[in-house]
């Protein structure tokens, strides 16, 4: 019984490692600037887990088989422990979970404790049931006023978000339901929602952000490669939350810039 | 101490009063017990179900018919409800505590038996009510068993937010209500009940966890309990508790002014010690088989006590490792992930007291010891896990995808089932007076450890996929449409495991009228319970009150006419 415990223990040990070490499935190819410092410390406490795992989930199949019960066995080891061995345990294990989380520390405060650069692209991002809208505050900078009252989810764009026609400042907005975004610029993102908790997940950029209503959450990414990106909803939020889905296009600057105009001409 | 005599109470007559509505620990701990039995196989049910849907969307299956993707939403907040409170928080402590704690400190009852019987059956009107919003207009609610308002609070955001979710909120209202009323009587029990020498440095590690459990639940369910009650306030009085001005389909809502983040804060400040209180009884019952079967001392028992003293107590400190991504303030987010770590320091502690328990012992493979190896294995797999998600970095590619249902499956899922497999394999002899079945003891358990590592370690790389969870199916979002090959394995390895099941219930049908008879200690234990009678009398010592002299887990100690030591066996051997 004791072989048979060490045979399905180690399988199941190594099975499992062997499929994080082949990375056949694996976090998507990073495509936005957190990725890489995200990915680094992926690697790093997975490294150290998976070494842990391994330790213990190969050390008790040995345990269990070794010290099982047969008629030559030495008595048991009459002993009630060992508090050295628990301290050095005990710091050990304290000091490289904190240690962990300190490192990651610098990521975390760098894109959530200091605002956007200067200059970067506004994009506000709504969420309803079942959609994302976009906004962009066009040339004024500025995004015009909304209301509640004016809200037509059914009729989509600009009413879908309540836009306000009667604000000089609404007038060059642009609304979409896709995002466009140009690479390597900072984006100032604006997140909203306006009937239940959505959350605006970017796997790719390694973006998550809950849309809650009642709150404005300002974020900031920055993509980093040319291509077309798959956003998901992560947040339950009914019974389309399966198929709340959008896109988001990363093209060049000057791209951008011919899709941000075409799309105001259609407005005038 | 109270006088023992105080609460004590004769022999009941009558059918009724003997087993429905029982003031013996021992009979409401059987009725938790089947109660949580009744509990899992619901729960399971639904999850084949919602596991063949995510494969098969448009199958249709029996019973059930078609399944929508609002059906699919309904199982899935049922099943976690269901799940988390009438099975994790029943069975472990309601069925087990009750049943063994007054027998293992050495009391003839709980300390409030009139109280025991009123939680068990609050517990069960909870059990019933939550049971029929399957069967109201609109079914059952879609808003997962986390309950976020907006969507849990109107009723117009989906169906199954009408009277179902209303059923819903007012179940688990209602199971507090009983926990509350449990937790006082384990708290007290053991503070006061105590047997002559049982001091609190001799008490199995079983009796332990139940007592930390029974402070977390009095702390933890009075909060949810409060919760509950404003939730259902803003459903159906117009308060604004969770809600600020929301449009639902382009209808202003009457809300104003309420915070989403609130309800957050207080699910998780009881949801996260949830956790514990579904493990931490585990624990115990691996403890005490690791060491019974081992025939060694349990390897550190203060540095098990303290470190389940202080899961207890970070336990409600960490709840805001599950806002990350909430839009609660990052600046918290650092507090909450440093505290989140050093949970991780006890968890560590026990895996390496364990391990160390069972080296250099005499290990005997009895089912129950097979399942406290088990539940090793998942703890230790479950926990690792837990380090990821604690950074709030790494959260944000992980939060709410398949990495963090495997997480919690593994820990405090199947790891805690494993925990009351193993209860149960080890203290249906003395519960029923006969053995279980060994050989097909170990069968289930092979199949059941396999399966479950089928079942739940590939989520883990669904989420690093970025596969959301929550999804009814997979065919909207192209890089999950890639996924759908690795669900349809789990959906396999889900269908055969759950059919391991019945084996389980077979055996323990089976083995109540038809297993050989069990000895007193049919396992060689030290402990109280393995002291009496099998099955034990009324009051649980036959009038005779036991008098302890040694600690829970001396085996193996030299010079001892045999390989174990009872704790009421006479001071003439040295223990310590």
């Amino acid at each position: 019984m004791g072989l048979a415990l060490l045979v399905v223990i180690w399988l199941i040990t190594l099975i499992s490692t062997y499929f994080f070490v082949a990375k056949t499935w694996w976090l998507p190819t990073g495509a936005a600037a957190a990725a890489g410092f995200i990915d680094g410390q992926f690697a790093l406490t997975y490294v150290i887990m998976g070494v842990v795992f391994l330790a213990a989930q190969l050390g008790l199949g040995y345990i269990a088989w070794r010290y099982r019960e047969q008629a030559s066995s030495p008595p048991s080891d009459y002993s009630h422990g060992n508090t050295k061995l628990e301290l050095v345990w005990t710091v050990l294990t304290a000091v490289l979970f904190i240690g962990l989380n300190l490192m990651g520390s610098r990521v975390w405060a760098s894109q959530r404790f200091e605002p956007a650069e200067a200059g970067a692209v506004q994009v506000e991002v709504t969420g309803m049931q079942f959609a994302w809208y976009f906004r962009y505050p066009g040339p004024d900078g500025k995004y015009g006023a909304t209301s509640p009252k004016l809200m037509d989810p059914s009729a989509g764009g600009e009413a879908a978000i309540g836009l306000s026609s009667s604000d000089p400042a609404a007038k060059d907005d642009v609304v979409t339901g896709t995002m466009y975004l140009p690479v390597n610029r900072e984006v100032d993102l604006s997140l909203r929602a306006v009937d239940v908790i959505h959350s605006f997940f970017v796997p790719s950029f390694r973006f998550k952000q809950d849309a809650v209503p009642g709150l404005n959450i300002h974020m900031h990414i920055k993509p980093t490669a040319i291509g077309d990106y798959e956003i998901a909803c992560a947040e339950l939020c009914g019974l389309g939350h399966y198929k709340m889905h959008g896109m988001v296009h990363v093209v060049s600057q000057e791209d951008f810039d011919k899709w941000l105009a075409a799309r105001e001409a259609e407005k005038q | 101490m109270v006088a023992q005599d105080a609460h004590a109470h004769s022999a009941p007559q009558g059918f009724i009063r003997k087993y429905i509505f029982s003031l013996d620990h021992k009979v409401i701990g059987i009725q938790y017990f089947f109660l949580a039995l009744t509990a899992v196989f619901v729960g399971m049910f639904l999850s084949v179900l919602m596991r063949i849907h995510m494969i098969w969307p448009a199958a249709s299956l029996p019973l059930v018919g078609e399944i929508k993707p609002e059906t699919y939403l309904s199982l899935l907040t049922m099943h976690g409800t269901i799940m988390v409170f009438f099975v994790l928080t029943t069975a472990p402590q309601g069925g087990f505590g009750n049943y063994i704690l007054p027998i293992q400190i050495g009391a003839p009852d709980m300390a409030f038996p009139v109280l025991n019987m009123l939680s068990f059956w609050t517990t069960f009107v909870g059990f019933v009510v939550i049971l029929a919003a399957f069967f109201v207009t609109g079914g059952a609610p879609l808003h997962g068993w986390t309950g976020y308002p907006p969507l849990s609070a109107l009723q117009s955001a989906g169906p199954g937010e009408g009277l179902g979710a209303d059923l819903w909120i007012t179940s688990i209202a209602v199971f507090c209500v009983a926990s509350l009323m449990g937790a006082l009587n384990f708290i007290t029990t053991t503070l006061d009940l105590r047997a002559k020498g049982m001091t609190l440095m001799r008490l199995p590690l079983t009796v332990w966890s139940w007592f930390i459990t029974a402070i977390l639940g009095l702390l933890a369910f009075g909060v949810l309990l409060s919760a509950g009650i404003l939730l259902l306030l803003d459903r159906n009085l117009g308060t604004s508790f969770y809600v600020p001005l929301v449009i639902v389909n382009g209808q202003v809502m009457g809300h104003k002014g309420g915070s989403p983040l609130l309800w957050q804060h207080l699910f998780w400040f009881f949801g996260h010690p949830e956790v514990y209180i579904a493990i931490l009884p585990g624990m115990g019952v691996a403890s005490q088989i690791l060491s019974t079967f081992s025939r060694k001392p349990i390897f550190g028992y203060k540095a098990m006590v303290y470190a389940m003293l202080s899961i207890g107590f970070f336990g409600f400190m960490v709840w805001g490792h599950h806002m990350f991504m909430s839009g609660m303030s990052p600046y918290s987010a650092f507090a909450f992930s440093i505290l989140t770590m050093c949970i991780g320091v006890p968890s560590a502690i026990k895996t390496f007291n364990w391990l160390g328990t069972m080296l250099k012992g005499r290990i005997r493979f009895h089912t129950p010891m097979l399942y406290a190896i088990g539940f090793v294995s998942l703890f230790v797999s479950g926990g690792l896990s837990g380090p990821f998600l604690a950074q709030p970095v790494l959260d944000i590619p992980l939060h709410d995808t398949y990495f963090v249902v495997g997480h919690f499956h593994l820990i405090m899922g199947v790891a805690a089932i494993f925990g009351i497999f193993a209860a149960t394999y080890y203290w249906f002899p003395k519960m029923f007076g006969r053995m279980m079945n060994e050989t097909w003891g170990r069968v289930h358990f092979f199949i059941t450890l396999a399966g479950t590592y089928a079942i739940f370690m590939p989520m883990h790389y669904l989420g690093m996929a970025g596969q959301t969870r929550r999804y009814s199916e997979f065919t909207q979002v192209a890089y999950q449409a890639k996924l759908v090959p690795l669900q349809t394995f789990m959906t396999y390895a889900a269908i055969i495991t759950i059919t391991a099941q019945f084996i389980f219930v077979i055996n323990l049908f089976w083995s109540m009228f038809k297993g050989p008879k069990a000895s007193d200690n049919p396992w060689e234990a030290t402990t109280l319970e393995w002291t009496t009678t099998t099955p034990p009398p009324h009051d649980n010592f036959g009038g005779v009150t036991p008098v302890v002299y040694h600690g829970p887990y001396e085996y193996g100690v030299p010079g001892a006419p045999r390989d174990f030591v009872m704790q009421t066996d006479p001071a003439t051997v040295s223990t310590h």
